[in-house]
Protein backbone atom coordinates (compact mmCIF):
# COMPACT_ATOMS: atom_id res chain seq x y z
CA UNK A 1 0.00 0.00 0.00
CA UNK A 2 1.42 3.34 -0.97
CA UNK A 3 -0.12 5.05 2.01
CA UNK A 4 1.87 2.96 4.48
CA UNK A 5 5.10 3.29 2.50
CA UNK A 6 4.83 7.07 2.23
CA UNK A 7 4.02 7.28 5.93
CA UNK A 8 6.35 4.52 7.07
CA UNK A 9 7.55 6.55 10.06
CA UNK A 10 4.05 7.07 11.44
CA UNK A 11 2.60 4.50 13.78
CA UNK A 12 -1.04 3.63 14.30
CA UNK A 13 -1.09 5.78 17.42
CA UNK A 14 0.16 8.79 15.51
CA UNK A 15 -2.59 8.37 12.97
CA UNK A 16 -5.24 8.06 15.68
CA UNK A 17 -3.87 11.21 17.32
CA UNK A 18 -3.92 13.02 13.99
CA UNK A 19 -7.55 12.17 13.36
CA UNK A 20 -8.50 13.06 16.92
CA UNK A 21 -6.73 16.43 16.65
CA UNK A 22 -8.63 17.23 13.45
CA UNK A 23 -11.90 16.22 15.08
CA UNK A 24 -11.13 18.21 18.21
CA UNK A 25 -10.42 21.44 16.31
CA UNK A 26 -13.57 21.06 14.22
CA UNK A 27 -15.83 20.31 17.15
CA UNK A 28 -14.41 23.19 19.21
CA UNK A 29 -14.97 25.52 16.27
CA UNK A 30 -18.65 24.66 15.93
CA UNK A 31 -18.73 22.24 13.00
CA UNK A 32 -21.76 19.98 12.65
CA UNK A 33 -21.49 16.58 14.33
CA UNK A 34 -21.83 14.60 11.12
CA UNK A 35 -19.08 16.67 9.48
CA UNK A 36 -16.67 15.87 12.29
CA UNK A 37 -17.39 12.15 12.05
CA UNK A 38 -17.14 12.23 8.27
CA UNK A 39 -13.82 14.10 8.24
CA UNK A 40 -12.28 11.79 10.82
CA UNK A 41 -13.22 8.58 9.03
CA UNK A 42 -12.12 10.01 5.68
CA UNK A 43 -8.71 10.93 7.08
CA UNK A 44 -8.35 7.50 8.69
CA UNK A 45 -9.36 5.79 5.45
CA UNK A 46 -6.79 7.72 3.43
CA UNK A 47 -4.09 6.72 5.93
CA UNK A 48 -4.91 3.04 5.59
CA UNK A 49 -7.71 2.44 8.11
CA UNK A 50 -10.92 2.11 6.10
CA UNK A 51 -12.88 0.60 9.02
CA UNK A 52 -12.41 3.44 11.50
CA UNK A 53 -15.34 4.34 13.70
CA UNK A 54 -16.09 7.50 15.59
CA UNK A 55 -18.78 8.66 17.95
CA UNK A 56 -19.05 12.42 18.35
CA UNK A 57 -21.18 14.43 20.75
CA UNK A 58 -20.74 18.15 21.57
CA UNK A 59 -18.66 17.27 24.64
CA UNK A 60 -16.71 14.15 23.69
CA UNK A 61 -15.09 12.41 20.73
CA UNK A 62 -14.55 8.65 20.72
CA UNK A 63 -12.46 7.16 17.98
CA UNK A 64 -11.15 3.74 17.08
CA UNK A 65 -9.42 2.43 13.99
CA UNK A 66 -10.54 -1.18 14.22
CA UNK A 67 -12.38 -3.62 16.43
CA UNK A 68 -9.25 -4.85 18.16
CA UNK A 69 -7.69 -1.46 18.85
CA UNK A 70 -8.62 0.31 22.06
CA UNK A 71 -10.95 3.29 21.78
CA UNK A 72 -9.40 6.70 22.28
CA UNK A 73 -11.40 9.44 23.86
CA UNK A 74 -11.15 13.20 23.78
CA UNK A 75 -13.05 15.56 26.02
CA UNK A 76 -14.21 18.94 24.68
CA UNK A 77 -14.78 21.57 27.34
CA UNK A 78 -15.01 24.84 25.43
CA UNK A 79 -16.96 25.42 22.23
CA UNK A 80 -16.97 28.55 20.11
CA UNK A 81 -17.85 29.29 16.51
CA UNK A 82 -14.79 29.72 14.34
CA UNK A 83 -15.63 29.01 10.72
CA UNK A 84 -12.09 29.78 9.60
CA UNK A 85 -10.74 26.80 11.50
CA UNK A 86 -13.50 24.51 10.23
CA UNK A 87 -12.63 25.55 6.71
CA UNK A 88 -8.89 25.03 7.21
CA UNK A 89 -9.23 21.57 8.75
CA UNK A 90 -11.60 20.66 5.92
CA UNK A 91 -8.95 21.76 3.45
CA UNK A 92 -6.18 19.77 5.16
CA UNK A 93 -8.37 16.66 5.24
CA UNK A 94 -9.16 17.01 1.54
CA UNK A 95 -5.51 17.43 0.60
CA UNK A 96 -4.63 14.41 2.71
CA UNK A 97 -7.21 12.24 0.94
CA UNK A 98 -5.98 13.45 -2.43
CA UNK A 99 -2.42 12.58 -1.30
CA UNK A 100 -1.15 16.11 -1.89
CA UNK A 101 0.36 16.15 1.60
CA UNK A 102 1.71 13.45 3.92
CA UNK A 103 0.52 12.63 7.41
CA UNK A 104 3.43 14.53 8.94
CA UNK A 105 2.68 17.67 6.99
CA UNK A 106 -0.97 17.36 7.94
CA UNK A 107 -0.01 17.12 11.60
CA UNK A 108 2.14 20.24 11.39
CA UNK A 109 -0.60 22.20 9.68
CA UNK A 110 -3.25 21.03 12.12
CA UNK A 111 -1.03 22.05 15.02
CA UNK A 112 -0.67 25.51 13.51
CA UNK A 113 -4.45 25.78 13.04
CA UNK A 114 -5.01 24.63 16.62
CA UNK A 115 -2.64 27.26 18.05
CA UNK A 116 -3.92 30.09 15.87
CA UNK A 117 -5.77 32.81 17.72
CA UNK A 118 -8.99 34.46 16.60
CA UNK A 119 -8.31 35.87 13.14
CA UNK A 120 -10.19 39.13 13.57
CA UNK A 121 -9.06 41.67 16.18
CA UNK A 122 -11.41 42.42 19.07
CA UNK A 123 -12.26 45.95 17.95
CA UNK A 124 -13.32 44.68 14.54
CA UNK A 125 -15.57 42.08 16.13
CA UNK A 126 -17.18 44.70 18.35
CA UNK A 127 -17.62 46.98 15.34
CA UNK A 128 -19.16 44.08 13.42
CA UNK A 129 -21.52 43.33 16.31
CA UNK A 130 -22.52 47.00 16.45
CA UNK A 131 -23.26 47.05 12.72
CA UNK A 132 -25.18 43.78 12.96
CA UNK A 133 -27.36 45.19 15.71
CA UNK A 134 -28.09 48.39 13.81
CA UNK A 135 -28.90 46.53 10.58
CA UNK A 136 -31.21 44.06 12.34
CA UNK A 137 -33.06 46.93 13.97
CA UNK A 138 -33.79 48.33 10.50
CA UNK A 139 -34.64 44.88 9.12
CA UNK A 140 -37.17 44.28 11.88
CA UNK A 141 -38.99 47.41 10.76
CA UNK A 142 -37.41 49.78 13.24
CA UNK A 143 -36.81 53.33 12.03
CA UNK A 144 -33.40 54.73 11.12
CA UNK A 145 -33.53 56.74 14.35
CA UNK A 146 -33.61 53.50 16.28
CA UNK A 147 -30.63 52.15 14.36
CA UNK A 148 -28.34 54.79 15.81
CA UNK A 149 -28.81 53.85 19.48
CA UNK A 150 -28.88 50.17 18.44
CA UNK A 151 -25.42 50.64 16.94
CA UNK A 152 -24.10 51.79 20.29
CA UNK A 153 -26.11 49.42 22.47
CA UNK A 154 -25.24 46.25 20.53
CA UNK A 155 -21.56 47.18 20.34
CA UNK A 156 -21.38 47.76 24.08
CA UNK A 157 -23.44 44.64 24.79
CA UNK A 158 -21.18 42.41 22.71
CA UNK A 159 -18.04 43.97 24.21
CA UNK A 160 -19.44 43.34 27.70
CA UNK A 161 -20.28 39.72 26.83
CA UNK A 162 -16.76 39.06 25.48
CA UNK A 163 -15.02 40.81 28.37
CA UNK A 164 -17.14 39.18 31.08
CA UNK A 165 -16.67 35.77 29.52
CA UNK A 166 -12.92 36.25 29.79
CA UNK A 167 -13.28 37.43 33.38
CA UNK A 168 -15.59 34.70 34.72
CA UNK A 169 -15.55 31.42 32.88
CA UNK A 170 -19.32 30.93 33.13
CA UNK A 171 -20.98 31.76 29.80
CA UNK A 172 -24.46 31.91 31.28
CA UNK A 173 -23.45 34.72 33.62
CA UNK A 174 -21.69 36.72 30.89
CA UNK A 175 -24.73 36.50 28.62
CA UNK A 176 -27.12 37.38 31.41
CA UNK A 177 -25.14 40.48 32.40
CA UNK A 178 -24.61 41.58 28.80
CA UNK A 179 -28.31 41.35 27.98
CA UNK A 180 -29.18 43.14 31.22
CA UNK A 181 -26.83 45.92 30.10
CA UNK A 182 -28.44 45.96 26.65
CA UNK A 183 -31.88 46.29 28.21
CA UNK A 184 -30.74 49.11 30.51
CA UNK A 185 -29.01 51.03 27.71
CA UNK A 186 -32.00 50.64 25.39
CA UNK A 187 -34.33 51.84 28.13
CA UNK A 188 -32.23 54.92 28.86
CA UNK A 189 -31.72 55.75 25.20
CA UNK A 190 -35.50 55.85 24.77
CA UNK A 191 -35.89 57.80 28.01
CA UNK A 192 -33.30 60.35 26.82
CA UNK A 193 -35.11 60.70 23.52
CA UNK A 194 -32.36 59.22 21.34
CA UNK A 195 -34.43 56.22 20.27
CA UNK A 196 -38.14 55.72 19.74
CA UNK A 197 -39.06 52.07 20.20
CA UNK A 198 -37.28 50.19 22.97
CA UNK A 199 -38.43 46.81 21.64
CA UNK A 200 -36.85 47.29 18.23
CA UNK A 201 -33.56 48.46 19.72
CA UNK A 202 -33.43 45.47 22.07
CA UNK A 203 -34.32 42.89 19.42
CA UNK A 204 -31.64 44.21 17.07
CA UNK A 205 -29.04 44.47 19.80
CA UNK A 206 -29.43 40.97 21.23
CA UNK A 207 -29.10 39.36 17.79
CA UNK A 208 -25.29 38.98 18.07
CA UNK A 209 -25.86 37.01 21.29
CA UNK A 210 -28.91 34.96 20.27
CA UNK A 211 -28.15 31.23 19.78
CA UNK A 212 -29.93 30.99 16.43
CA UNK A 213 -27.28 28.81 14.86
CA UNK A 214 -27.27 26.44 17.84
CA UNK A 215 -31.05 25.99 17.75
CA UNK A 216 -31.01 25.23 14.03
CA UNK A 217 -28.03 22.88 14.36
CA UNK A 218 -29.80 21.09 17.21
CA UNK A 219 -32.93 20.42 15.17
CA UNK A 220 -30.76 19.40 12.24
CA UNK A 221 -28.75 16.93 14.34
CA UNK A 222 -31.98 15.45 15.68
CA UNK A 223 -33.31 14.93 12.15
CA UNK A 224 -30.03 13.34 11.07
CA UNK A 225 -30.39 10.78 13.86
CA UNK A 226 -27.68 12.22 16.13
CA UNK A 227 -30.04 12.15 19.07
CA UNK A 228 -27.56 12.80 21.89
CA UNK A 229 -25.86 15.74 20.15
CA UNK A 230 -29.20 17.17 19.10
CA UNK A 231 -30.58 17.14 22.62
CA UNK A 232 -27.42 18.52 24.24
CA UNK A 233 -27.12 21.30 21.68
CA UNK A 234 -30.76 22.09 22.27
CA UNK A 235 -30.13 22.33 26.00
CA UNK A 236 -27.13 24.58 25.35
CA UNK A 237 -29.19 26.85 23.12
CA UNK A 238 -32.03 26.93 25.63
CA UNK A 239 -29.66 27.99 28.41
CA UNK A 240 -28.31 30.86 26.32
CA UNK A 241 -31.78 31.99 25.29
CA UNK A 242 -32.85 31.74 28.92
CA UNK A 243 -29.89 33.87 30.04
CA UNK A 244 -30.68 36.57 27.49
CA UNK A 245 -34.38 36.44 28.27
CA UNK A 246 -33.77 36.73 32.01
CA UNK A 247 -31.42 39.67 31.54
CA UNK A 248 -33.90 41.57 29.39
CA UNK A 249 -36.82 40.43 31.51
CA UNK A 250 -35.18 41.83 34.64
CA UNK A 251 -34.91 45.26 33.03
CA UNK A 252 -38.54 45.11 31.88
CA UNK A 253 -39.81 44.15 35.31
CA UNK A 254 -37.70 46.83 37.02
CA UNK A 255 -39.10 49.71 34.99
CA UNK B 1 -36.70 48.18 -0.24
CA UNK B 2 -33.17 49.23 -1.13
CA UNK B 3 -32.60 49.90 2.55
CA UNK B 4 -33.67 46.32 3.34
CA UNK B 5 -31.35 44.95 0.64
CA UNK B 6 -28.44 46.93 2.00
CA UNK B 7 -29.01 46.21 5.68
CA UNK B 8 -29.57 42.48 5.17
CA UNK B 9 -26.35 42.25 3.17
CA UNK B 10 -24.34 44.08 5.83
CA UNK B 11 -26.00 42.23 8.71
CA UNK B 12 -25.24 38.79 7.22
CA UNK B 13 -21.65 39.72 6.36
CA UNK B 14 -20.87 41.28 9.74
CA UNK B 15 -22.45 38.34 11.52
CA UNK B 16 -20.01 36.10 9.70
CA UNK B 17 -17.18 38.22 11.10
CA UNK B 18 -18.48 37.37 14.58
CA UNK B 19 -18.31 33.70 13.60
CA UNK B 20 -14.79 34.27 12.26
CA UNK B 21 -15.52 33.28 8.68
CA UNK B 22 -12.62 33.52 6.21
CA UNK B 23 -12.29 37.03 4.72
CA UNK B 24 -12.74 35.79 1.17
CA UNK B 25 -16.13 34.30 2.06
CA UNK B 26 -17.68 37.43 3.58
CA UNK B 27 -19.18 38.86 0.38
CA UNK B 28 -20.77 35.52 -0.49
CA UNK B 29 -22.17 35.25 3.05
CA UNK B 30 -23.70 38.69 2.71
CA UNK B 31 -25.17 37.73 -0.66
CA UNK B 32 -26.73 34.54 0.72
CA UNK B 33 -28.22 36.50 3.61
CA UNK B 34 -29.58 39.16 1.31
CA UNK B 35 -31.28 36.69 -1.05
CA UNK B 36 -32.79 34.75 1.86
CA UNK B 37 -34.13 37.86 3.58
CA UNK B 38 -35.60 39.41 0.42
CA UNK B 39 -37.30 36.15 -0.54
CA UNK B 40 -38.66 35.86 2.99
CA UNK B 41 -40.02 39.43 2.95
CA UNK B 42 -41.76 38.90 -0.38
CA UNK B 43 -43.31 35.55 0.55
CA UNK B 44 -44.26 36.56 4.09
CA UNK B 45 -46.86 39.00 2.72
CA UNK B 46 -48.83 36.30 0.92
CA UNK B 47 -48.10 33.03 2.70
CA UNK B 48 -47.69 31.73 6.21
CA UNK B 49 -44.48 32.75 7.99
CA UNK B 50 -43.39 29.13 8.40
CA UNK B 51 -43.75 28.47 4.66
CA UNK B 52 -41.94 31.71 3.79
CA UNK B 53 -39.07 30.82 6.12
CA UNK B 54 -38.89 27.31 4.70
CA UNK B 55 -38.72 28.45 1.06
CA UNK B 56 -36.18 31.17 1.87
CA UNK B 57 -34.01 28.63 3.70
CA UNK B 58 -34.10 26.22 0.77
CA UNK B 59 -32.95 29.06 -1.50
CA UNK B 60 -30.16 29.96 0.94
CA UNK B 61 -29.16 26.29 1.16
CA UNK B 62 -28.98 25.87 -2.62
CA UNK B 63 -26.91 29.06 -2.97
CA UNK B 64 -24.59 27.89 -0.17
CA UNK B 65 -24.14 24.49 -1.82
CA UNK B 66 -23.21 26.25 -5.03
CA UNK B 67 -20.73 28.58 -3.29
CA UNK B 68 -19.28 25.71 -1.26
CA UNK B 69 -18.55 23.77 -4.42
CA UNK B 70 -17.08 26.66 -6.36
CA UNK B 71 -14.93 28.00 -3.51
CA UNK B 72 -14.11 24.59 -1.96
CA UNK B 73 -15.21 25.52 1.53
CA UNK B 74 -17.69 23.78 3.87
CA UNK B 75 -21.36 24.59 3.26
CA UNK B 76 -21.83 25.78 6.85
CA UNK B 77 -19.74 28.92 6.24
CA UNK B 78 -22.22 30.29 3.72
CA UNK B 79 -25.44 28.90 5.15
CA UNK B 80 -24.82 30.46 8.59
CA UNK B 81 -24.79 33.97 7.14
CA UNK B 82 -27.79 33.12 5.02
CA UNK B 83 -30.07 31.80 7.74
CA UNK B 84 -29.16 34.27 10.50
CA UNK B 85 -31.72 36.89 9.38
CA UNK B 86 -34.41 34.18 9.25
CA UNK B 87 -33.73 32.84 12.74
CA UNK B 88 -36.68 33.75 15.01
CA UNK B 89 -34.70 35.85 17.49
CA UNK B 90 -37.38 38.50 17.68
CA UNK B 91 -40.09 35.93 18.39
CA UNK B 92 -38.01 34.30 21.10
CA UNK B 93 -37.63 37.74 22.66
CA UNK B 94 -41.37 38.40 22.44
CA UNK B 95 -42.05 35.05 24.09
CA UNK B 96 -39.66 35.84 26.93
CA UNK B 97 -41.17 39.27 27.36
CA UNK B 98 -44.68 37.86 27.63
CA UNK B 99 -43.47 35.33 30.20
CA UNK B 100 -42.05 38.17 32.28
CA UNK B 101 -45.32 40.07 31.94
CA UNK B 102 -47.16 36.99 33.24
CA UNK B 103 -49.05 36.57 29.97
CA UNK B 104 -48.27 32.87 29.72
CA UNK B 105 -50.79 32.01 27.02
CA UNK B 106 -49.37 34.47 24.52
CA UNK B 107 -45.84 33.56 25.62
CA UNK B 108 -46.36 29.88 24.82
CA UNK B 109 -47.89 30.81 21.46
CA UNK B 110 -44.80 32.82 20.58
CA UNK B 111 -42.47 30.10 21.84
CA UNK B 112 -44.21 27.40 19.80
CA UNK B 113 -44.08 29.64 16.72
CA UNK B 114 -40.33 30.17 17.27
CA UNK B 115 -39.82 26.42 17.57
CA UNK B 116 -41.80 25.79 14.37
CA UNK B 117 -39.70 28.37 12.54
CA UNK B 118 -36.42 26.76 13.63
CA UNK B 119 -37.87 23.46 12.49
CA UNK B 120 -38.65 25.00 9.11
CA UNK B 121 -35.09 26.35 8.84
CA UNK B 122 -33.58 22.99 9.70
CA UNK B 123 -35.86 21.13 7.27
CA UNK B 124 -35.03 23.65 4.55
CA UNK B 125 -31.31 23.12 5.06
CA UNK B 126 -31.64 19.34 4.96
CA UNK B 127 -33.82 19.50 1.85
CA UNK B 128 -31.32 21.71 0.02
CA UNK B 129 -28.60 19.24 0.95
CA UNK B 130 -30.61 16.32 -0.41
CA UNK B 131 -31.30 18.32 -3.59
CA UNK B 132 -27.57 18.99 -3.93
CA UNK B 133 -26.76 15.29 -3.54
CA UNK B 134 -29.36 14.29 -6.12
CA UNK B 135 -28.00 16.85 -8.55
CA UNK B 136 -24.47 15.57 -8.11
CA UNK B 137 -25.49 11.95 -8.56
CA UNK B 138 -27.31 12.89 -11.75
CA UNK B 139 -24.14 14.49 -13.08
CA UNK B 140 -22.28 11.25 -12.36
CA UNK B 141 -19.78 12.68 -9.90
CA UNK B 142 -18.95 11.21 -6.51
CA UNK B 143 -18.86 13.46 -3.43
Amino acid sequence: MDSTSSNSNTSTHDIIDLCLLAGKIMLQSGAETYRVEDTMSRMAASLGFPGAHSYVTPTVIMFTTSRTEPVKLFRIAERTTDLQKVSEVNDISRRLSERQITANEARERLGAVDDAAHAYPAWLQIAAAALTGACFTVMFKGSLWDALPALLVSGLGFAAATYLHRLVQIRFFAEFTASFLIGLLAFFSVRLGVGQEMDKIIIGSVMPLVPGLLITNAVRDLMAGHLVSGLSKGADAFLTAFAIGTGIGLVLSLF
Amino acid sequence: MILQLLTSFIAAATFCILFNAPVRALVQCGFAGMVGWMLYLQLDEKWDTVVATFVATVAVGVISQFFARSFKMPVIIFSVGGIIPLVPGGLAYDAMRKFVENDNNLAIQFAVQALLLSGAIATGLVLSEVLGQMFRRKNGRST
